[in-house]
């Protein structure tokens, strides 16, 4: 049996298709990442999936209970952190935990092993009040809060987002850790660098998934040779490197543009002819291996 | 049971942390009472008039005397003639002065007729005409007595009777209004901007998606205003008793369960306006506007509802206020037993019913 099992479900919102003919299933202990920038729908599957929304089409099993019909069932067993933070402000570190401890029937003491390595980061904090800590110490505790009932199954909606990079790593380590304990994961984010932390990814764009698969299996389908490129004037190598004939796709990247060639066969050299023809400066080509974002700019122009 | 009772105490850490709310929770009836009950008061107490006696015979002594024993008045000043009259009123120290015309028991005992005049510093024009007419019906009264005694027939006949309230004690009149704002605001305006926050800071969200069930949500939210609002009904009431010695001619327990009845037609339209509203903005907007107001003005509260247009009567009728005054007053100023408040009482539980189906109905298990 799938723990999250997702059929051609749809959601509209008036004349906005949010989530647009999705599928995919979500082993036991898995942990399973919804990747895609801004709008892409990853909250309102979400949202479905934990029996907030219901979908207009399609269906959808959260440990075999249907979203719709037996919603209550589901409620009782997930564990649900939402986007923005949703604690309360005025209780403290402590008397939120025990808040969510009670009102799903527990303890803190009876599922401490479970937030255990966690905790121990707030505990100097726990009389501090929820609205006075750090970014990254209002996720930890709001982890905390999802956990403290033993749920089999954790929805994490952008965890991540607007909290700083050691926060960021921290974070998935534990959710690496809450992997082995057997809870399976789904967790979305808008940070490509992330899907490579997870088991499988869905890469989601507009409502559609992109392409849904291991991270690695992912970024192999990418064939092409990539290059990065970078020069003295980024700006004007760009508007020059649009207007090549020979150019498939280019991407802005950090400090470098990612280009991919029309050409199977092209050298480094070959393209590095090209740019100094144009007169620029400090210019560097190298060859280098796809990330998942690359995968994702590739596969967003395939549709 | 257990989940119920976490979910109350939470409820209770919000209020007790919210230091400002609780401050105007508890500050604004007792800041209400005293301010009705002291400043804006238009009862006539220690007004400071002058006496020009230009007769001094027995008559018009023994008509002083019993205009100065009233209450109402006190003499400032007796006027030697009638050249010290405007300054006194520019210096704005007297209010009114009453004149007896010279040889006035003569004119009166021989003539039955004598005059006397009254002259009011009308630049308050209400305290003006009460005093008169206090005044005037001091004179009555004297009149009326003399007449009783045999030789004088009275021309005029006044009869002034205040049923209720016979001193005109507005306080009187405020505390059951009072009553009902102060309930209403409790618990309409304090339950519904409660539930909205807790959609607006998304904490909602996490509560649909536990095992809580939507009614111990609201019942939750609902017990510790419930509470509050009973304290407040306590102090308003033990003010008005202690402080500026209104009565409760009927049954304090009566007048209690009425009061609880109330409360909990107002917590219903607060729970109602918070399945409509999706901030805390709208929530108080919505219970600014569309409950204060009209529980100020439609309610009998300071304007009589017999004094407006036809229109407005009939819209009265849906403001629960109304009938809640007419249950207070009804209770502790006339003393009534409950035989005579079931309409009122029925319609007030009436509203409840329905607001409750209607917000359980509204309710939303999900978030849309």
């Amino acid at each position: 049996m799938y723990i999250v099992e997702v059929k051609n479900i749809t959601k509209n919102f008036k004349d906005t298709v949010a989530v647009d003919d999705i599928s995919f299933e979500v082993g036991q202990g898995e942990l399973f990442g919804l990747i895609g920038p801004d709008g892409a729908g990853k909250t309102t599957l979400f949202r479905m999936l934990t029996t907030l929304l219901k979908p207009m089409s399609g269906y959808a099993k959260v440990l075999g209970f249907d979203i719709v019909k037996d919603y209550k069932k589901i409620r009782k067993h997930v564990g649900y952190m939402p986007g923005r933070f949703s604690l309360y402000q005025d209780l403290s570190v402590e008397e939120n935990l025990k808040f969510f401890a009670t009102i799903f029937g527990t303890t803190i003491e009876e599922n401490y092993d479970l937030i255990k390595d966690i905790y121990i980061l707030l505990e100097p904090f726990k009389k501090r009040k929820a609205g006075k800590l750090s970014g990254g110490m209002k996720q930890k505790l709001a982890l905390c809060c999802a956990l403290i009932h033993k749920p089999d199954v954790l929805f994490l909606d952008e965890p991540t987002t607007g909290v700083d990079p050691v926060s960021r790593n921290e974070f998935w380590e534990m959710l690496r850790k809450l992997k082995e304990q057997g809870i399976t994961i789904l967790v979305s984010t808008p940070y490509m660098d992330e899907a490579s932390l997870c088991d499988r990814v869905a890469l989601m764009q507009k409502g559609k998934t992109l392409s849904i698969d291991t991270p690695e299996n992912i970024i192999s389908r990418f064939k092409k040779p990539l290059f990065a490129i970078s020069s003295e004037n980024q700006y004007s190598l760009m508007q020059n490197l649009l207007a090549y004939e020979n150019r498939d796709t280019i991407y802005p990247f950090g400090d470098f543009l990612h280009y991919t060639d029309k050409r199977e066969n092209v050298s480094t050299d070959e393209i590095m002819k090209y740019i100094e023809s144009l007169n620029c400066k400090k210019i560097t080509v190298k060859s280098i291996k796809p990330n998942i974002e690359d995968c994702f700019m590739a596969l967003m122009e395939e549709n | 049971m257990k989940q119920f009772l976490g979910f109350l105490v939470k409820e209770f850490y919000h209020i007790f942390r919210d230091f400002r709310t609780l401050l105007i929770l508890f500050g604004m009836p007792v800041a209400q009472i005293m301010l009705f009950g002291f400043a804006i008061t238009n009862e006539v107490k220690d007004v400071k008039i002058a006496i020009l006696d230009e007769s001094k015979d027995n008559i018009t002594k023994e008509i002083s005397s019993k205009l100065l024993s009233s209450g109402y008045f006190i003499a400032y000043d007796n006027l030697k003639s009638v050249k010290d009259i405007e300054p006194e009123f520019r210096k704005g120290m007297i209010k009114e002065v009453i004149i007896f015309e010279p040889n006035f028991s003569g004119n009166l005992l021989k003539l039955g007729k004598a005059n006397v005049q009254l002259i009011a510093d009308a630049s308050e024009p209400n305290l003006a005409n009460m005093i008169v007419g206090y005044t005037s019906s001091i004179l009555m009264d004297y009149q009326k007595d003399l007449a009783k005694s045999g030789d004088i027939r009275p021309s005029i006949n006044t009869d002034v009777k205040m049923r209720y309230n016979p001193n005109l004690k507005s306080v009187f009149m405020f505390v059951p209004g009072l009553m009902a704002v102060i309930l209403l605001l409790v618990s309409a305006l304090m339950t519904s901007i409660s539930i909205t926050k807790e959609k607006e800071i998304g904490t909602m969200e996490v509560l649909l998606v536990s095992p809580l069930k939507p009614f111990q949500i609201i019942i939750g939210k609902v017990i510790p205003y419930l509470l509050l609002a009973f304290v407040n009904a306590f102090v308003i009431l033990g003010l008005a008793q202690f402080v500026f010695g209104v009565p409760i001619a009927g049954n304090t327990v009566l007048l209690l369960l009425e009061s609880t009845l109330f409360v909990i037609t107002s917590l219903s339209l607060g729970i109602f306006i918070s399945t409509i509203s999706n901030s805390q903005q709208t929530a108080m907007m919505v219970s600014l506007g569309g409950l204060m107001l009209p529980t100020i003005i439609l309610s009998g509260y300071i304007f009589p509802i017999e004094n407006m247009p036809i229109p407005l009567q009939i819209i009265s009728n849906i403001v629960p206020a109304r009938w809640f005054i007419t249950i207070v007053k009804s209770i502790m100023l006339k003393g009534a037993g409950f035989e005579y408040i079931i309409k009122e009482t029925l319609v007030l539980a009436g509203m409840t019913v329905f607001l409750i189906a209607l917000s359980i109905k509204k309710f939303k298990t999900r978030l849309e």
